[in-house]
């Protein structure tokens, strides 16, 4: 059994791709992988988006973003004849828009100024995730773009999983039956409750009204009226995007580090792919020891540390960074036996490591760096 | 440091950004504060089962469990929280309505309350922490002397320990008023701090920094800062300074090597060496940059080392005498 390597190049190359999503669990480098694998399209002449998330300020200004304004904006400096643009997730201004787009004005207003929709459209957990996929739907559709490549972040959620699953459970929130159940005196009608209203349906509300409080179900029931009457259903949005993540031209990435926590959460997302039948990239694991394993073992490394040490008093300099290297071997084993454990699961996933840089990413030129390094794939 | 770390404090809330971790520094927490005959609930709150992989015990149910000894004979029990049971406890202590709740949960109206009322979730979770701070034993002590809570990330912990504030928007009157306040009036107090888990990098760093400063302007009480899987330097500093001018003395490396009777070309060997070495240093600089940002917030900054082979249950008690060392009793 071989893991074969991601070459990033070609996946980057393929005009048939045109959408590529970076996921995986909080703290393993997305953004950044996103940020660099954008730019590196772009400076390979693709036309490139790249839509984050939630990006550190400094990756923020490395592309330009000095501010959240929903909108991509060209980023300056690329070399060659590609371009990029970068755009940091407004989720509240995107539902917004969303309600701007589908409503006339009085009843948009009507919605926007709805407490239950105010609470909804910036503090639901599901929200940003949902938000995130409607823009990546609208940077899609959106007629005469200067882009034909985009590269989507997704959100810092406890579980990759989420990413999926949020905006499904939302579209079937707002369109569900129980909602239905709920509003149905504020839709003056009782259709379709049948036996379920005779079992005493009031009691319920009303236990609900105590635990939420009343006027959080009259806010819920009025917004669900005003927005099911201005736009098909949520659902149908959501499965939409659904359906757009399944297309042939859609790629996932799977970021991780060499971790057991954030490998085990990219051994969950790839099988998950699997069943929902999305197409697969590969797998990112960024953060990998670097270190010469051709010249000793670290085992050799200590013992000739301790030849050194032997013949003197003070420890000299070689023998500590003979110790140095050894720690770094044997760090690089340890991730080395955790990516494997992945590997023998998922055994055909192409994978790509990824070095621990020193340092954070400040500028486009320290993106193009990790870009050179996503290319080279396999580290020595 | 020799103060005593946080008397007083029944709740310690444990955030961080994800992939420092969090879990592993609150059970540690929990493992400290149960010194001495002592007994701690640790909770979780993300339905990942984060502690019972880390103690090695079957997947925690909704029940509060004993997972560790601690030393000196004192207890961790372990509680991991699903925001549907919580819901169901509180309609119990409230309403009295258990079986109510039940049938409620056929209908999905739990799963629409936990998963889509705005903040509820996060108002259940909160207000089961703060229902076992408040708990007494049998003899009219706590039946806790400290709850640690392994709590969302850095990024979403203001608004998780604030919710109230969102729900007395939304709910002015009633009893989901009176139990967010009373919630509260535990976690906006002496009696709680929370504590942020960090690793040196600027990224964790910064967003360490922010939180704080939330924390902060919501008037949350700020514990400490817990920066994890330090690694000691293994060059003294003025080879580090040599290192990063990039004037380690290689023809004295390639003779010690020679002299230790090392197989293979010594002078590539030390080029490897005096690269990695340079390679240290640069990472030592950047730890100590970001560590005095830390110590420049003027909260407490506690260290844990990496611990390489992972960790299980033997490594916290490694990391509890580390804590204890550094003042937390």
């Amino acid at each position: 059994m071989s893991t074969p390597a991601l070459h990033i190049d070609s996946l980057l190359d393929d005009p048939s791709v045109s959408i590529l999503v970076c996921t995986g669990s909080g703290g393993v480098g997305k953004t950044t992988s996103a940020a660099a694998l954008a730019l590196r399209a772009a400076e390979r002449g693709r036309h490139v988006c790249v839509l984050t998330i939630d990006p550190a300020r400094r990756l923020a200004q490395a592309m330009g973003l000095t501010e959240l304004d929903n909108t991509p904006r060209p980023v300056p400096g690329i070399t060659g004849a590609g371009s990029l643009h970068a755009m940091m997730l407004d989720m509240k201004r995107t539902f917004d828009e969303v309600v701007e787009a589908h409503a006339d004005p009085d009843r948009a207003q009507q919605i926007l100024s709805n407490p239950f929709y105010q609470a909804l459209s910036s503090s639901f957990a599901g929200t940003q995730e949902y938000m995130a996929m409607e823009k990546l739907g609208q940077l899609r559709a959106q007629e005469d773009a200067p882009w034909d490549l985009i590269v989507v972040d997704t959100p810092p959620s406890r579980s990759a999983l989420d990413f999926l699953d949020a905006p499904a459970r939302l579209g079937s929130f707002l369109d569900g039956r129980f909602i239905r159940i709920l509003t149905a005196p504020a839709r003056g009608a009782g259709r379709g409750l049948g036996r379920l209203a005779a079992a005493g349906f009031g009691i319920f509300t009303g236990v609900l009204g105590k635990i939420l409080g009343a006027q959080v179900l009259t806010d819920v029931g009025t917004f669900v009226v005003a927005i099911d009457t201005t736009f098909g259903g949520f659902r149908e949005r959501a499965d939409q995007t659904f359906a757009l993540l399944q297309d042939e031209s859609t790629r996932f990435l799977v970021v991780a580090a060499p971790e057991p926590d954030a490998l085990r959460e990219a051994s969950y997302f790839v099988e998950r792919l699997r069943d929902e039948d999305m197409p697969l990239g590969g797998l990112i694991v960024n953060r990998v020891q670097s270190v010469d394993q051709s010249l000793m073992t670290a085992d050799t490394a200590v013992a000739t540390a301790q030849r050194l040490t032997q013949d003197d008093a003070s420890e000299p300099l070689t023998a500590r960074l003979l110790d140095l290297h050894a720690l770094r071997l044997r760090e690089r084993e340890r991730q080395h036996h955790l990516t494997e454990r992945f590997t023998g699961a998922h055994p055909g996933v192409p994978v790509a490591q990824v070095p621990a840089l020193a340092e954070d990413v400040h500028d486009l030129e320290g993106l193009r760096e990790i870009g050179d390094l996503l290319a080279q794939g396999q580290m020595v | 440091m020799s103060d005593l770390l946080w008397p007083g404090v029944a709740l310690h809330v444990v955030s961080g950004k994800g992939g420092t971790g969090k879990t592993t520094v609150a059970a540690a927490l929990a493992m400290t504060l149960a010194r001495e005959g002592r007994r701690t609930l640790l909770m979780e709150v993300e339905g990942r089962q984060g502690i019972a992989q880390l103690f090695d015990v079957p997947p925690l149910p909704y029940e509060e469990r004993r997972v560790a000894v601690a030393p000196g004979g004192g207890e961790v029990w372990a509680l991991a929280v699903d925001p549907e049971d919580a819901l169901l406890d509180y309609l119990e202590i409230f309403y009295n309505l258990r079986r109510a709740g039940s049938a409620l949960r056929r209908m999905g109206a739990v799963d629409f309350a936990t998963t889509i009322a705005p903040g509820l979730r996060d108002v259940l979770l909160t207000g089961k922490a703060c229902e076992v701070v408040r708990r007494s034993d049998k003899g009219g002590g706590d039946a806790y002397d400290a709850v640690v809570l392994d709590a969302p990330p850095t990024g979403r912990i203001t608004r998780f320990l604030n919710v109230n504030s969102e729900v007395s928007g939304l709910a002015k009157v009633g009893p989901i008023r009176n139990h967010a306040d009373l919630v509260m009036s535990v976690i906006a107090s002496p009696r709680t701090a929370v504590h942020l888990v960090t690793l040196l990098e600027e990224m964790p760093v910064q967003e360490t920094i922010d939180g704080i400063h939330e924390l902060q302007g919501a008037e949350l009480p700020v514990g400490g800062v817990f920066v994890n899987m330090t690694r000691p330097p293994l060059l003294d500093d003025a080879e580090r300074a040599l290192a990063l001018q990039d004037r380690l003395p290689i023809d004295d490396i390639v003779n010690q090597l020679t002299e230790a009777v090392v197989t293979g070309d010594a002078h590539a060997i030390a080029r490897t060496l005096v690269r990695e070495g340079t390679d240290h240093a640069r990472r030592v600089e950047l730890e100590q940059r970001e560590l005095e940002r830390l110590d420049s917030l003027d909260v407490p900054v506690l260290q844990l080392p990496f611990l390489p082979g992972g960790i299980d249950l033997s490594n916290l008690y490694e990391l509890a005498a580390l804590l204890t060392k550094q003042g937390v009793r």
